[in-house]
């Protein structure tokens, strides 16, 4: 009993053949637009490649990249085949490979499912990745004479300035650590001496943040030291004072940012996913069809096309003993001692009749 | 005294109908083009008109976008045209039309030609609005509780951190200017009576800068308040330092950007034009070899085509004159009709 099994004609399966090969050529675009989504996403993690620890982030966009290739390959030949398929002489000569073709495009199917997950499920690893890079990049925030560490400070205030964020979970993170390089303190100066004793581990910790934290919409210039001093600006209260610097942290702002991003590139490949599958069935249903047509004899008769001709758990079955026996076929039957005669009913043929003749009396 | 004569065969002809075809098409295009980039100056200009004092130099993307549109009609016009030309049961139709037709497309094309001259040179108005425009920006910083203008201050910060520039001409503007509101002094600290005492308008001036002028690519933490004074921040000469803020005035820095815009459209055009031009020379050529075998019985001779029948000065007072026509009649009489009724 064959698994959803539908009539065509011959008109119906030229045009079947024709439409699938047009979508194949809308697919090997796909494939293209697959690839170059797995480059856009590639060029922004590696934009702030400083700003995240390492982690299997990279796995994503080079899996999206493979793909989108192989995706354009396999249409390519799809499309090829199915226009060679009208003609049902050139559709001998793609016989053989038609159904080792269905089952690559079946599995590389599932892969770009995999892939659209992949961009679902990363979640975790871009907020850990995120977490560790922020806090370092904090911490070697100072440190612009250091190779290796001279942009930080840079790359740190231009992220701050765009995404509108402060600080790894909030502007308080900059009053831990020392921002400010010991080559700008002045060490014969007493503030600075008392300051640095006061700390445990001599460093110079204050309640100001880089100006990059500002907020352009506050009304007032911008409040970057002495944040928590009242007393220290005019008509200030630090506690109610929410626009004058920017109140978001910086983790947040990255992680929102890049889950949009992957949540968009995920749904693009699922419904490309949809599309290839619908493709793969079509050239399914034209393959069977066609297969059909050729045991019939007759090129213009009606023929059934079937997505699999028996019932998905006969199939399952056959196919488990094939590749049972596939490991075998070195093996020799020892039941019979390998001779194929032995055990076989008699099937000799005795005249028109097809009387065995009477047993000759034996002579005493 | 015949301008742009030409020999044509049959077979020349058909090919310059078919090529001419091809070619309206891309016209217009680029006419489309045209239009397109009209649009998209006309949006960057807006982006940035709170710091404009003046919308002159709009007459630029509006002539691009007028241009473009019309390009487009004539091109398609064109094609039709030529479409029509081989085939003389269908050509004599459009005989009352090509006059017009060659009267406006030859006066877009010139101001096409116009408009890119006026790209390249609306640079000093431009220039000239945005100083006055950059220093009222300035001037009205600390107003943000003024309606109308309390996002000066986010403007000329978002200005100054995008564009990396620092005051009108450079980031000695800000000292001249109080841009620190005196709702944020306390006038009860010496200090600040003093610097109001000592100025003659009783403005709060500071050797300052707001914090949008701070250069990111500092190696230190940036120094915005007491620039000039060298010891009041250790290990710092303000002379020499050239990292700590954005060096470039605002100015400049918008007039580069938008005479690079202008710039580049104004070369995009201009191709748009040649091209345009060689289209119309082609379909006179084409309409007046087609007019000669007019009413033959044979259409497939040879014909002579010629850009102009006669001088140039003598065609466009043809052109002209009825337009003129049309000004005269509604105007008073002309003069020498008056004293000849004075005479009378």
């Amino acid at each position: 009993m064959a698994v959803l099994p539908i009539k065509f004609t011959k008109t119906k399966r030229d045009k079947l053949a024709q439409v699938l090969w047009v979508l194949n050529w809308i697919s090997v675009v796909t494939g293209i637009i697959l690839f170059s989504l797995g480059i856009f996403l590639k060029v922004e993690i590696n934009k702030r490649q400083d700003l995240m620890a390492e982690s299997q982030l990279q796995s994503v966009p080079n899996m999206l990249i493979a793909v989108g290739l192989i995706a354009c390959v396999i249409n390519f030949l799809g499309g090829k085949i199915c226009y060679d398929c009208v003609d049902t002489n050139k559709f001998l000569r793609w016989k053989l490979v038609m159904l080792p073709y269905i089952i690559c495009t079946f599995f590389f199917t599932l892969s770009v499912l995999v892939g659209a997950l992949m961009c679902y499920s990363m979640h975790g690893q871009l907020e850990e990745a995120l977490t560790l890079g922020l806090r370092d990049a904090m911490r070697y925030y100072k440190d612009t004479d250091t190779p290796g560490r001279c942009f930080l400070k840079r790359t740190v205030d231009q992220l701050q300035i765009q995404f509108q964020c402060c600080g790894n979970e909030g502007y308080r993170d900059w009053f831990q650590i020392q921002w400010v390089s010991n080559r700008y303190l002045d060490m014969s100066q007493r503030e600075v001496v008392d300051r640095l004793r006061s700390n445990v581990e001599g460093k110079y910790l204050m309640d100001g943040v880089p100006f990059s934290c500002c907020n352009v919409n506050s009304p007032r210039p911008c409040i970057q030291y002495q944040i928590t001093n009242n007393s220290a600006h005019f008509n200030y209260d630090f506690h109610t004072e929410e626009l004058n610097l920017w109140m978001k942290g910086c983790r947040q702002a990255l992680r929102d940012y890049y889950t949009n991003i992957m949540h968009s590139v995920g749904l693009t490949v699922l419904i490309i996913w949809l599309f290839e599958l619908s493709v793969l069935t079509g050239v399914r249903y034209l393959q069977t069809s066609l297969e059909n047509v050729l045991r019939q004899g007759d090129p213009e008769c009606e023929s059934d096309g079937w997505l699999l001709e028996n019932s998905f758990v006969e199939t399952a079955r056959s196919n488990f003993n094939i590749i049972k026996h596939l490991g075998k076929f070195n093996q020799i039957n020892i039941s019979s001692n390998g001779d194929p005669n032995i055990d076989k009913p008699p099937t000799a043929h005795y005249g028109p009749d097809n009387v065995p003749p009477k047993p000759l009396p034996m002579a005493s | 005294m015949v301008v742009g004569k030409m020999k044509l065969t049959f077979q020349k002809r058909v090919k310059l109908a078919q090529y001419l075809w091809m070619l309206s098409w891309f016209a217009t295009l680029g006419g489309a083009v045209t239009f397109t980039l009209g649009c998209f100056l006309k949006t960057e200009l807006r982006r940035r008109g709170e710091v404009m004092d003046n919308t002159d130099i709009h007459c630029v993307p509006n002539t691009l976008m007028i241009v473009g549109l019309a390009s487009m009609g004539i091109n398609y016009f064109a094609s039709r045209i030529c479409q029509d030309a081989l085939d003389p049961g269908r050509f004599p139709r459009w005989k009352t039309f090509l006059k017009p037709f060659f009267g406006c497309s030859v006066f877009f094309t010139t101001l096409m030609l116009i408009s890119v001259i006026l790209s390249y040179a609306m640079k000093g108005s431009l220039e000239t609005s945005l100083k006055i425009g950059l220093k009222n920006g300035i001037r009205f910083y600390k107003d943000t509780d003024t309606p109308g203008r309390c996002f000066q201050k986010q403007t000329i910060d978002r200005l100054q951190m995008e564009f990396q520039c620092c005051g009108n001409s450079n980031y000695r503007d800000w000292f001249e200017v109080q841009w620190i509101s005196n709702r944020y002094l306390d006038f009860s600290s010496k200090e600040v009576k003093d610097r109001i005492k000592s100025n003659v308008d009783g403005r709060y001036l500071i050797d300052g800068v707001p914090f949008s002028c701070c250069n990111p690519s500092s190696p230190r933490p940036c120094i915005q308040y007491r620039i000039t004074n060298n010891t009041a921040h250790y290990n710092y000469e303000h002379q020499t330092e050239e990292l700590n803020l954005f060096i470039r005035g605002c100015r400049e820095a918008l007039v580069y950007y938008y005479m690079g815009l202008m710039n580049t459209i104004g070369a995009v055009v201009l191709s748009v034009f040649l091209l345009q031009c060689s289209v119309l020379a082609s379909v006179r050529l084409l309409q007046t070899s087609m007019e000669a075998v007019a009413g033959q019985e044979n259409v497939e001779v040879d014909s002579e085509g010629y850009l102009l029948e006669k001088g140039v000065k003598e065609t466009f007072m043809e052109y002209v004159d009825p337009v003129l026509k049309l000004l005269w009649m509604n105007q008073v009489t002309p003069p020498e009709a008056k004293a000849e009724a004075g005479a009378s």
